[in-house]
C-alpha cells in the first residue's frame, strides 16, 4: 500500500510548478498538506472567483455547478454538484489540489481523493466583511500565492471598508424582503441565517422576514405585515417573471416596496458568493434601496469586471 | 442464482401463448448480460483506461495489492477502489431490487406491486431526511465514523420500522391479508409522506438539495462498507426466493387454491415480507430510490420467460443485476466529470422499454 501511494505521489509530483510544500488547516478542522498547485479544481462559485481575481484561473483544470461567475469559467469541465461530486470524475481531470467551498462532498469523495494523494482543502464560508478577507486570504495561501492574497485581500478590504463608512449614512434604516423565486403568486422567500440576510446586513438593509429561517414559503399575510420597502429577486433566475407580475402577488400588493414600485433585481452569484465582488454588491444593494443617498460609486477593480450591478 | 433451471413446466395458463425463451436460454442469457455489464463497468469511466491496463490490474491484483505493477498503481487505485466496489454493488442492489419487485409482484398478484407500495422506501426516505435535517451534523460531530455510514443506516432502519408496522396491521389472528397490507401501506406512505414533507420545509437550502439527489437515487461514493451492508440482505432475499417459487405459482390461482394444493400460504407471506423488507430497505439505505426498476425487471422478464416464478425469480435477479450495473456505468459517463443521478437513467431507459415491450406483445398476441 505504501509502495502503492509513494509511486502515485511520484507520478502527480511529474508535473512542473512545484511550489514549496505547506500544511493547512482547513475548515473542517483538517491538516492538509499541499505540495502541488499546478492544476486545481475549484469548488463553489466563491472559490472560483478568487482564483480567477488572484489571475491564476490558468491553472483551473475543473469547476462546479455554481462557478458562473466571471463566465469564462462555465468553459471549464463540471464536475456537478458540490455535495455529490464523483471520485472518478474528479480525479478524471488529474488534478493537484481540490479547492472547496465548506461542506462539498461527499466524505466518501474527499477519502478516495485522499488516497489518490490528491488534497482537498476545505475553505471557510464567509457570512460578513471579516469573513470575506479571510475567505480570500486563505484560498491564496492554498494555492501558493500568498503575496498576491494580500495584495487582493487589502483591495477588498479597502472598499469593504468604504461600504462600512456608506452604512454610517444610512440614518432611517429600511426593510426589504429577497425573494428567491415564485411559484404562479406565491413567493419563496429568505429569513435570517442565510446568504441574502448576511448581504442585506453588509448592504445597511433590514430583512423584513429576519423572524423566519433559512428560504421558505413565505405566509401571505406575514409578508404583508412585514411590510418591506423594497423587493430584491436575482436577476438570473427570474427573467421570466415581470415586474407587475411581482407587484401582483396578494402578498406584495399592498406593501410600500409595491407602491413605490421598488423591485431591485441583481445576480444572484453578485449577491450571494461572499467573495471579492461582495464590497462592490453591497455597494450596489444599498444605492439601489436608497436612491435618494446618492452613495458614490465604488473604484472599479480588475475583479469586478464588466457592471454586474443594479438594474435599477 | 442459486436456483437450478426449473424443470417442471410453468403453469398452465401460458399453453398456447406467444413464443417464449426456453429456461436454459433465458438464464444463460441473462448470466452473460451480467458478465459483460461487469466488465464493461470496470472498464469504462470519466478516466479513459485502456482494456488491456485494466485486464492487467485486474490479473495482478489476485495476488494482492502489492503484487501489482507500481507503474499501474494509479489505475489500480481507480479499478479497485472506485470501480470494483461500485460494480459489486451496482450488481448487488440491482438482484435485490428486482428479485423483491418479482416477489412482490407474485405475492399481491397484481403486476402494478413494487416495493414502494407498500410503504417500505417510504419509511427509508423519511428516515434519510430526518437524517439529513436534522442527526446528520449532531451525530457527526460525536463520532466522524457515523458521518459516512450513518445516513444509511438510518434509512435501512427507516424502512425496517415501516415493514414492522405493516406486518402488525396487515397480521390479525396469524393471517396476513394482503388488501389489508396493501391498505396499511398506502397509510404508511401517507404518514411517511407528511413526515418527510415537514422536513423538507424546515430544511436548509443544502439539506433539500442533499435530500432531492437521495430521492434520485446513486451508487456515487460506493465503499466495501456499503458492499458489505446490502450484501446479507441481498443473499437472503437471493436464497429464500428458490424456496418461495413453487408457493407463488400457485397463489397465482388465488391463496385459497394454494392453501387446498398444500403450499402453507401464511408462512409463505411472512416470510416473502420479511426477506423483501430487509432486501429493499438495505438497497434503499447504499444507493437512495432508484425509481422504475423492481417494477420494471420482472416484468420484461414477464414478457419474455413467462409468468412462472422458478424462471422468473433468478432471471429477475441476473437481469436486475446486469441492467443497473449498465445504468451505472451511463450516470457515471455520460456528464462525465458530473454525474447523472441513476434514477434518472432508470426511469427513463425502463418505462420506454416496458411500453415497447407491452406493444411488441399485443402485436404477437393479436396475431
Amino acid at each position: 500500500m505504501q509502495k502503492l501511494l509513494a509511486a502515485l505521489l511520484l507520478a502527480l509530483l511529474a508535473a512542473p510548478a512545484v511550489a514549496e510544500p505547506i500544511t493547512i488547516v482547513d475548515a473542517a478542522g483538517r491538516s492538509v498538506a499541499i505540495a502541488d498547485t499546478s492544476r486545481i479544481v475549484a469548488i463553489g462559485g466563491t472559490v472560483t472567483e478568487i482564483l480567477y481575481a488572484l489571475g491564476v484561473e490558468d491553472r483551473i483544470v475543473g469547476v462546479d455547478q455554481t462557478s458562473n461567475y466571471p463566465e469564462a469559467a462555465a468553459a471549464k469541465p463540471n464536475v456537478g454538484y458540490m455535495r455529490q461530486l464523483s471520485p472518478e470524475g474528479v480525479l478524471s481531470l488529474r488534478p493537484s489540489l481540490v479547492v472547496a467551498i465548506e461542506d462539498s462532498g461527499p466524505k466518501d469523495t474527499i477519502d478516495v481523493l485522499e488516497r489518490a494523494s490528491v488534497p482537498f482543502i476545505l475553505v471557510p464560508k464567509a457570512h460578513d466583511a471579516a469573513g470575506v478577507v479571510k475567505t480570500i486570504r486563505f484560498v491564496a495561501e492554498a494555492v501558493g500565492e500568498k503575496n498576491k492574497g494580500e495584495a487582493l485581500a487589502a483591495a477588498v478590504g479597502e472598499d469593504l471598508a468604504t461600504v462600512e463608512k456608506m452604512r454610517d449614512r444610512i440614518t432611517e434604516k429600511r426593510k426589504a424582503v429577497f425573494i428567491l423565486g415564485m411559484n404562479g403568486t406565491s413567493l419563496m422567500v429568505a429569513g435570517s441565517h442565510t446568504g441574502a440576510a448576511d448581504i442585506f446586513a453588509l448592504a445597511g438593509v433590514d430583512n423584513a422576514l429576519a423572524a423566519m429561517e433559512g428560504y421558505k414559503p413565505a405566509g401571505d399575510e406575514a409578508t404583508l405585515a412585514a411590510a418591506p420597502q423594497a423587493l430584491v429577486m436575482m436577476s438570473e433566475r427570474t427573467g421570466g417573471i415581470t415586474d407587475d407580475a411581482v407587484f401582483a402577488a396578494p402578498a406584495l400588493a399592498a406593501t410600500p416596496a409595491a407602491k413605490d414600485r421598488r423591485l431591485i433585481r441583481m445576480s444572484g452569484t453578485y449577491l450571494l458568493n461572499f467573495g471579492p465582488r461582495t464590497a462592490h454588491a453591497a455597494r450596489d444593494l444599498a444605492a439601489a434601496v436608497y436612491p435618494d443617498l446618492k452613495l458614490p460609486v465604488l473604484p472599479a477593480r480588475p475583479w469586478t469586471g464588466h457592471d454586474d450591478g443594479a438594474a435599477h | 442464482m442459486t436456483t437450478a433451471p426449473p424443470t417442471e413446466a410453468v403453469p398452465a395458463e401460458e399453453a398456447g401463448g406467444p413464443a417464449r425463451l426456453s429456461p436454459a436460454l433465458a438464464l444463460t442469457g441473462a448470466g452473460i448480460a451480467v458478465a459483460v455489464a461487469a466488465l464493461l463497468s470496470l472498464a469504462v469511466g470519466a478516466i479513459p483506461i485502456p482494456p488491456s491496463r485494466v485486464i492487467a490490474v485486474l490479473i495482478q491484483s489476485l495476488g494482492g495489492r502489492d503484487a501489482i505493477d507500481p507503474a499501474l498503481a494509479g489505475d489500480a487505485l481507480v479499478i479497485l477502489d472506485i470501480r470494483l466496489p461500485r460494480t459489486a454493488l451496482a450488481m448487488l442492489v440491482g438482484a435485490a431490487t428486482a428479485l423483491s419487485g418479482g416477489v412482490m409482484q407474485g405475492l399481491f398478484r397484481n403486476p402494478l406491486a413494487d416495493p414502494s407500495l407498500v410503504g417500505v422506501s417510504a419509511g427509508s426516505a423519511l428516515a434519510a431526511a430526518a437524517w439529513i435535517v436534522i442527526g446528520g451534523s449532531l451525530a457527526a460531530s460525536i463520532a466522524p465514523v457515523v458521518g459516512t455510514l450513518g445516513l444509511p443506516l438510518a434509512a435501512f432502519a427507516g424502512g425496517l420500522v415501516a415493514s414492522v408496522i405493516l406486518n402488525v396491521m396487515a397480521t390479525s389472528g396469524g393471517r396476513t391479508s394482503i388488501v389489508g397490507m396493501l391498505l396499511a401501506g398506502i397509510a404508511i406512505n401517507g404518514l411517511a409522506g407528511a413526515g418527510t414533507g415537514f422536513l423538507v420545509f424546515i430544511a436548509s437550502e443544502q439539506q433539500l438539495r442533499d435530500f432531492t439527489f437521495w430521492t434520485l437515487g446513486s451508487l456515487a461514493g460506493a465503499t466495501w462498507i456499503k458492499v458489505l451492508l446490502v450484501l446479507p440482505f441481498a443473499v437472503a432475499v437471493a436464497l429464500v426466493a428458490p424456496m418461495l417459487a413453487r408457493g407463488l405459482d400457485a397463489v397465482a390461482l388465488g391463496e385459497s387454491a394454494a392453501f387446498h394444493v398444500g403450499v402453507p400460504v401464511e408462512r409463505l407471506k411472512r416470510i416473502a415480507i420479511v426477506a423483501v423488507a430487509g432486501a429493499i430497505g438495505a438497497a434503499v439505505a447504499v444507493s437512495g430510490v432508484i425509481g422504475f426498476f423492481g417494477l420494471t425487471v420482472p416484468h420484461i422478464v414477464r414478457l419474455a420467460c413467462g409468468p412462472g416464478h422458478r424462471l422468473l425469480l433468478p432471471a429477475s435477479a441476473l437481469l436486475g443485476a446486469a441492467l443497473l450495473t449498465l445504468a451505472d456505468v451511463v450516470a457515471r459517463t455520460a456528464g462525465a466529470p458530473a454525474e447523472v443521478p441513476l434514477g434518472v437513467i432508470t426511469a427513463a431507459v425502463g418505462a420506454p422499454l416496458m411500453l415497447w415491450l407491452l406493444a411488441a406483445r399485443r402485436r404477437s398476441m393479436g396475431e
